[in-house]
């Protein structure tokens, strides 16, 4: 197959060439859409009224979103499931992996694959199914706890105090394998070798743990937990289903994200929306930076 | 990996009786677990055969009724569900082939040609993985809206197409499976870029891309934000959102929505059974390196 010389590429251009279709995405679908949510976040606009209904407002989206009581609501809502689905995933995983990399061979990847499968699955079908394990009078959850622990029933998706551990338990439920097997891919890098002189130093294997499995895989822990962080931060999905699309009674369960959706998408303030957006970008980037520091610091002092 | 992985194992037989019934009380909690992990999907395939009075009967059933045939009746009613799933299917098929062709080609430049701007270019394109999924769901709506794309398929697979963690993804394997060598050779032989790429570089990345296409094939297929901001009628759902839209109505039908959810379900299933190894390293790939 040989080409019109005008068609061959010359070496010169063919790399641009191959990264042509990123470059193009990635300004109509990234940059240009971001640039304008920038724009967006100065102006007030309704999307029904069109492009002419635009008018420049300077700080006042920012100004409504810093004293609108349902945008803290929202972020102190994210911030509880954020820690509540994320530290247990991590106390879980990281033992759970330890205790996988040694006592398991045969049966590992089956071990490994049941505790990734949540991790693949759609969240709508999990959604769905959680919603009827979670129902107050027939739930299976409510059968159970009553049988076990005469509890009586609780109603998990409407009440005000029990949707967010609710949602909690699914994310931790849905993520908790993945980490597992971030945790475990870090301890297969570990030189056996290590073991071997801790052994024969007469280390016990919880000294073994402390001592060779946590320093080798800490820049894998930090990287598990800052995904953790910005994951949890923009958690949408498990609880836009679980509520409706609403975010639960009194905002009892409405996250960022969920807040920002109904804020341009219900309420059709597109304005307030982007604004809220970067302001929730910087909360993400500050946070990602404490973790970042916080790790480095730990570091520093082992 | 297995060199590291057997020597703490057979380490752990020398322990005494005591760490012996730890170990016992581990493997207990370790099978108690996955039994958890799997418990949903159980529950979820027993309800799709159960009608919606027998689901929420005291206890609820713990064994696969005879209602799947009701229930499927049902869903098909309420949703034209042939429509959901063969837009799923053509969404993620779609998806699977412009992101192994673009994440291939930009993954070989960035692995294996030299150009101005190639480290900044790529800094650029990891930089996009950090963005939050939040700050794309307004913009999304506003250029679908601008390019008259609101409730087509296209703006499903079109703005992921080239995906940083593809890029990042065939440019590591690039790195280490097609030799520097091999594509300087054909360019003196005078083989054309495209040819060099497309004949040499390909075949050679054939793993890499085997795994691309199953993740972004997955991604795609549980995909919910993206059609909930652009797709407005429900013989255009893909098969979450049309699921979703059934969910809403006031009294839901849960004999019906569970045969749904587990259609949807039961193809990862089995996906992921066959090849829950590739699928893992791939997804964990840019942990690990």
């Amino acid at each position: 197959m040989r080409l019109p010389a005008f068609l061959r590429l010359s070496p010169k251009w063919a790399p641009y060439v191959f990264i042509s279709p990123f470059l193009i995405l990635f300004a109509v679908f990234g940059v240009f859409p971001l640039g304008f949510s920038l724009y967006l976040a100065f102006q007030s606009w309704e999307p029904t009224g069109g492009l002419k209904a635009m008018e420049f407002v300077g700080l006042a989206n920012f100004a409504f979103a810093l004293q609108d009581a349902w945008f803290w609501k929202a972020l102190r809502n994210t911030l509880w499931l954020a820690v509540a689905s994320g530290v247990p995933q991590h106390l879980v995983a990281l033992p759970l992996a330890a205790f996988i990399h040694v006592a398991f061979k045969r049966l590992r990847d089956g071990v490994i694959a049941v505790y990734f499968l949540p991790y693949i699955t759609s969240t709508v079908a999990i959604a769905i199914m959680f919603n009827a394990l979670f129902s107050q009078d027939y739930g299976l959850i409510n059968a159970a706890l009553a049988q076990l622990f005469g509890m009586a029933h609780i109603d998990w998706l409407h009440d005000v105090t029990h949707v967010k551990p609710a949602i909690a338990f699914i994310v931790f439920w849905r993520y908790v394998g993945f980490n597992t097997v971030l945790y475990l891919a870090a301890m297969q890098t570990i030189p056996g070798e290590q073991y071997e002189a801790a052994t024969l130093d007469g280390a016990s294997r919880w000294r073994q743990f402390l001592h060779v499995t946590l320093p080798g895989i800490r820049p894998m822990i930090f990287f598990g937990v800052t995904l953790s962080v910005i994951g949890g931060l923009q958690l949408f999905e498990e609880p836009f289903i679980l509520t409706g699309g609403k975010g639960g009674v009194q905002q009892s369960a409405m996250t960022s994200a969920v807040y920002l959706f109904r804020e341009a998408f219900d309420f059709n303030d597109f304005g307030g929306a982007s604004a809220m957006s970067w302001l929730l970008f910087l909360v993400v980037a500050l946070l990602t930076w404490i973790t970042n520091v916080a790790f480095r610091a730990r570091k520093g002092g082992a | 990996m297995s060199a590291a992985a057997t020597t703490p194992a057979a380490a752990v037989g020398r322990d005494g009786p005591g760490a012996r019934a730890a170990r016992r009380g581990a493997y207990l909690i370790v099978a108690v677990g996955a039994l958890f992990m799997l418990a949903p999907f159980w529950f979820m395939f027993v309800f799709a055969t159960h009608s919606r009075g027998e689901i929420f009967n005291l206890p609820p059933p713990l064994w696969f009724g005879d209602d799947l045939a009701a229930n499927f009746r049902l869903l098909t009613e309420r949703l034209p569900f042939w429509r959901n799933l063969g837009w799923s299917v053509y969404v993620a098929l779609m998806a699977t082939v412009l992101t192994l062709l673009f994440c291939s080609m930009a993954g070989y430049a960035f692995a294996l040609m030299e150009f101005r701007f190639k480290k900044p270019l790529f800094a650029l394109v990891m930089a996009t993985m950090l963005l939050p999924s939040f700050m794309n769901m307004i913009p999304m709506f506003m250029i679908m809206d601008a390019l008259g794309w609101i409730d087509q398929q296209r703006a499903l697979y079109v703005p992921g197409a080239a995906s940083a963690f593809g890029i990042f993804l065939m440019r590591q394997f690039a790195t280490s499976a097609v030799p520097r060598e091999l594509v300087e050779a054909a360019r003196m032989d005078g083989c054309g870029e495209f040819a060099i790429y497309w004949r040499i570089v390909l075949p050679l990345m054939k793993p890499a891309l085997g795994t691309l296409a199953l993740i972004t094939f997955i991604q795609s297929w549980n995909n919910f934000i993206n059609p909930l901001i652009v797709m407005r009628s429900v013989p255009n759902y893909t098969l979450p959102l049309a699921l979703r839209s059934l969910q809403s109505t006031m009294n839901t039908e849960w004999g019906a929505l569970m045969c749904g959810s587990a259609i949807a379900t039961l193809p990862l299933i089995v996906l992921f059974a066959i090849t829950s190894r590739q699928l893992i390293a791939g997804l964990t790939a840019g942990a690990v390196k």
